[in-house]
């Protein structure tokens, strides 16, 4: 833990709601601890500004320990910021020097509209999920557990697609705003199972229909979403679904 | 208030089949006609849902996020227990049972513990089924991981990230029942109060958070599955949002809360540096297997770590306990760490945290088998702290982790409101007065999977009412009332608007960073009669200043944060009230509720089974009225209460 101070300036999306219009505003910090957290930050400015009876800025978090994947925001254009493998809650203030600018932005994507300032509805998402993204067991007809054997490696593997957050982040920094990474990891975590194999071909064809209908581009094979992607979702996985089908 | 906790009869073992054997059946073509409104899509909430509504009845699910799979399950990451014993180490439903009844230190009924340790395994399987990527041995079974002190193995876990896996597992099953067009999916709500009408829960009342409209939503049965309590204390492992303002409210309309001081306070969190952090981070338990915890022997020294000699540190866990070690339950680390912190040798900011050490492994067994054991937490331990844990020790606290307490339930998961039924780790339920680890998970499913949809089913067989719309009086009466108190948030104050904002000079925040100290102070990891007193007048003084100084943006419609705050913020200061007399009441100490004036000589806890053998439930009384205290007691026939010993 260091003792010193830094002082940061924001420059950060505001608009009220969907229908207002939206404009960058620039606040200079108090200086901080480098231990804060950058959302930590954001919840000095608000208790600032709110003090200056002004609108506090709105954006989306939860957990804070990078798990429930409500955070996200553009940090200097780059989804969740500069840390690899890093959701925007666990992005420190010691990463950035003294004096440093940031400029806040919401994702932007047709899929995502605005809500409020950083905030974005990515309820996109679950409808995707919902047109197949499960396997259908009812409560209590399921098989003792070890009837089922996965081999370890494979186990592993799915997990690894598994851990998805669903932030959007891929979306956002996709220039063709697609949702393959998300797709492809769920149609992965599952494909990989014994579990879903039985409605591996429904299931693939159903997500890819319902997220070209959601308004999600396609991908071109940027590779800018495994890029931010705070679980490192491999770009593999897109192969796999592209190749599977 | 009559507490009539519905215990089966009979044989322990056949009673939960016995139970579901007596309940009345509903026919599928009748099971539309009921619907079903459930409020949380954590663990318990998603997969009771999913499950009604694979039955047949018609579900609307609330949750305050913006999507089911944010609720805080999503964070649990050590496991979740099963008695499966696949370890072949002499598992059963039975030790599983006698380690939950002993566990929770006396304090939890025999019955519901049971019944816990039966449905464990059908929960695994269910998960598995749902496609959850368990941990596997090399041919492909399921592994098992030792657990929060457990003598066997059997917890099933997915890395370190086993509540994520369980969650995403529910959730897919609900979404899936979302697009069956059998759920209706309400998200970025917040519920603010409970509807009854003739006494029987028919619905909520809800805030949308994107227009701040108020909503009636009705049903014939309401399930909450609305998570802990802990932000009570500000800054816990919970998510920054954890609420209890479901269970708040539906306490105010008439349901009982139950042991609301019972909280866990768990050892190793990543401690506090700046006020300005918003939460306490949780490392997993099992860290202290391999890592020693230790303080200078000289208090208040103040160098670094590696300048201070082995014979000037005192390994205060070994020292005090030679059997356990570093091992020793949750409540007994947590304590010493602070007895020890303030006795003023405790380390970093503010001499509060301790250090847990793994230079002795890393010598030992090589840099290696730590990083392939813990490399994960040790990252995510450096990027919130900026220090590298394999060159210096790293440093931890106890935070508040989890709510033993919650609102009263019978056996069927009911609360003393007909018609509402509570879940997860909403409700007081099996963990006494102390929850062993990796068992929230298994009960938040146990209660969605399997218990609710058959008492819920059996319940509403006799109980079709007649629909209750959002026009009726109730909803409006209801309503009328949230109403109310969103327009008289801080209005007590400086009165006029100032800039866009009104009301008076505290901010929400700095509020409830004044409850949190008040209250992990008081009613955290130590408790006595005189602070508890203290803390009560306290907390009454900071409602009043909450009433009176609260300042918030305008307008109150629409999307206002710090409005959701302000109202959860509301419900916290009067649910510490309550906790703190709880506290009071309960003259013993058991578990997780440690009063300094019931220790032995060398410290450890007394419990009083001739006087304390109950749950305390306690009855809402009306606003500015003191509570009033029942007790249901508990009967011990299958586990001997015993004194816990450690040393
Ligand atoms: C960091 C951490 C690690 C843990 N690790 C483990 C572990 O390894 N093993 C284990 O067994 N247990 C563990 N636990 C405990 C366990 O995770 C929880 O007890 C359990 O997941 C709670 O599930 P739930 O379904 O009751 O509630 P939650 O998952 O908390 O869900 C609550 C739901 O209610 C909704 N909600 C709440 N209030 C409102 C409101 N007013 N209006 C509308 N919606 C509302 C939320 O949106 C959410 O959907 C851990 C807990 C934490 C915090
Ligand atoms: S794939 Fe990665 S970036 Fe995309 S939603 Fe999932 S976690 Fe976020
Ligand atoms: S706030 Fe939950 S992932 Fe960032």
């Amino acid at each position: 833990m260091s003792s010193t101070t830094i002082r940061l300036t924001l420059r950060i999306w505001r608009q009220e709601g969907p229908q207002q219009p939206g404009a960058f505003v620039s606040y200079a910090l108090e200086p901080l601890s480098p231990d804060l957290s950058l959302l930590e930050a954001l919840d000095r400015l608000n208790e600032t500004l709110l003090m200056a009876g002004e609108r506090p800025v709105g954006f989306d978090h939860d957990c804070r320990e990078g798990i429930c994947g409500a955070c996200g925001f553009m940090v200097n254009g780059q989804a969740h910021g500069p840390q690899r493998a890093t959701s925007v809650c666990q992005l420190y203030l010691r990463h950035f020097r003294n004096g440093d600018t940031l400029t806040l932005e919401p994702w932007r994507a047709r899929a995502f509209p605005l809500q409020q300032d950083l905030s974005v509805d990515r309820s996109a998402f679950d409808r995707l999920l919902a047109a197949g993204g499960y396997v259908s067991v009812n409560t209590g007809s399921a098989p003792a557990a070890n009837a089922l054997l996965v081999g370890r490696e494979q186990a592993e593997q799915a997990f690894a697609a598994a851990s998805c957050i669903g932030c959007g982040a891929c979306v956002a920094a996709c220039p063709n705003a697609s949702a393959s990474l998300f797709v492809a990891a769920k149609l992965g975590h599952l494909a990989l199972l014994p579990q879903g194999q039985p409605e591996r071909q429904r299931r693939s064809t159903a997500l890819q229909i319902a997220m070209a209908a959601e308004g999600f581009g396609s991908c071109s094979n940027q590779l800018e979403c495994a890029a931010v992607c705070p679980k490192e979702i491999s770009a593999d996985w897109i192969s796999r679904m592209n190749r599977s089908g | 208030m009559k507490l009539d906790p519905q215990l089966p009869g009979g044989a322990i073992q056949d009673a939960w089949t016995q139970r579901r054997r007596e309940l009345p059946l509903i026919s599928p073509i009748n099971k539309r006609r009921f619907k079903v409104l459930v409020v949380g899509s954590g663990l318990a909430g998603a997969s009771a849902a999913a499950t009604l509504a694979e039955q047949g009845f018609r579900v609307t699910l609330l949750t305050y996020h913006d999507s089911p799979r944010r609720a805080h399950s999503v964070a649990a990451q050590g496991g979740i227990n099963a008695a499966r014993n696949y370890q072949n180490d002499g598992d059963s439903i039975e030790r599983l049972f006698l380690d939950t009844v002993k566990g929770g230190d006396f304090r939890a009924r025999e019955a519901g513990c049971h019944r816990l340790a039966e449905i464990s395994g059908a929960i695994i399987d269910q998960c598995v089924a749902q496609g959850v990527p368990f941990a596997r041995e090399y041919g492909g079974t399921l592994a098992n991981r030792n657990f929060g002190g457990a003598l066997v193995s059997r917890t099933f876990y997915a890395r370190g990230q086993t509540g994520q896996q369980l969650l995403y597992g529910a959730v897919q099953a609900l979404l899936r029942q979302v697009d069956a067009g059998r759920v209706e999916l309400l998200t970025q709500r917040d519920v603010l109060d409970l509807i009854t009408v003739e006494g029987v829960a028919r619905g909520v009342v809800c805030r949308q958070q994107g227009s701040g409209r108020l909503e009636a939503l009705t049903a014939h049965a309401v399930l909450l599955a609305s998570g802990g309590y802990s932000n009570v204390f500000h800054r816990s492992t919970n998510a920054v949002k954890s609420n209890a303002s479901a269970i708040w409210r539906a306490h105010r309309r008439g349901a009982a809360f139950a042991n609301p001081c019972f909280t866990q306070i768990h050892p190793t969190c990543i401690p506090s540096g700046d006020p300005g952090q918003s939460k306490l981070t949780l490392m997993s338990e099992s860290l202290r297997n391999d890592g020693r915890v230790w303080l200078p022997a000289q208090a208040g020294d103040a160098r670094p770590a590696a300048a201070i000699p082995e014979a000037e540190r005192d390994y205060f866990l070994e020292r005090q306990y030679p059997t356990y070690g570093n091992m020793v339950p949750r409540d007994v680390a947590s304590r010493r760490a602070r007895e020890r912190c303030l006795e003023g040798h405790g380390v970093g900011p503010g001499g509060r945290s301790v250090y847990l050490d793994f230079t002795d492994t890393i010598s030992r067994e090589g840099r290696a088998a730590i990083e392939s054991r813990y490399g994960n937490l040790f990252a995510m331990y450096e990027r919130i702290t900026g220090s590298d844990s394999y060159a210096e020790p790293m440093r931890i606290y106890p935070a508040p982790h989890y709510t033993m307490g919650g609102l009263w339930v019978d056996y069927n998961l009911m609360s003393t409101v007909p018609g509402l039924f509570v879940l997860g780790e909403a409700n007081f339920s099996e963990h006494g007065a102390n929850r062993l680890g990796a068992s929230a998970l298994m009960q938040g499913l146990a209660d969605g999977l399997f218990i609710a949809p058959a008492t819920v089913s059996g319940w509403l067989a006799g109980h079709l009412h007649a629909e209750v719309n959002s026009d009726h009086p109730a909803c409006q009466a209801a309503t009328a009332v949230v109403q109310a108190r969103i327009d008289g948030l801080g209005s007590s104050g400086l009165g006029s608007g100032f800039g866009s904002s009104s009301g008076g000079g505290r901010s929400c925040d700095s509020l409830h960073r004044q409850l949190g100290e008040i209250m992990i102070g008081a009613c955290g990891i130590s408790r006595h009669a005189e602070g508890l007193r203290a803390a009560l007048a306290q907390v009454q003084a900071l409602e009043q200043e909450f009433a009176q100084e609260l300042r918030l943006p305008e307008p109150r419609v629409g999307r206002n944060p710090e409005l959701e705050k302000a109202l959860r913020l509301e419900d916290f200061l009067q649910l510490a009230a309550l906790m703190l007399r709880d506290a009071l009441a309960r003259e013993e100490s058991c578990g997780a509720h440690f009063r300094e004036e019931h220790q032995s000589a060398d410290g450890e806890a007394l419990r009083d089974d001739v006087n304390f053998c109950h749950i305390a439930a306690w009855q809402w009384n009306g606003d500015g009225q003191e509570p009033l205290r029942h007790s249901e007691p508990l009967h011990y026939r299958h586990a001997t209460p015993s004194r816990r010993n450690y040393r």
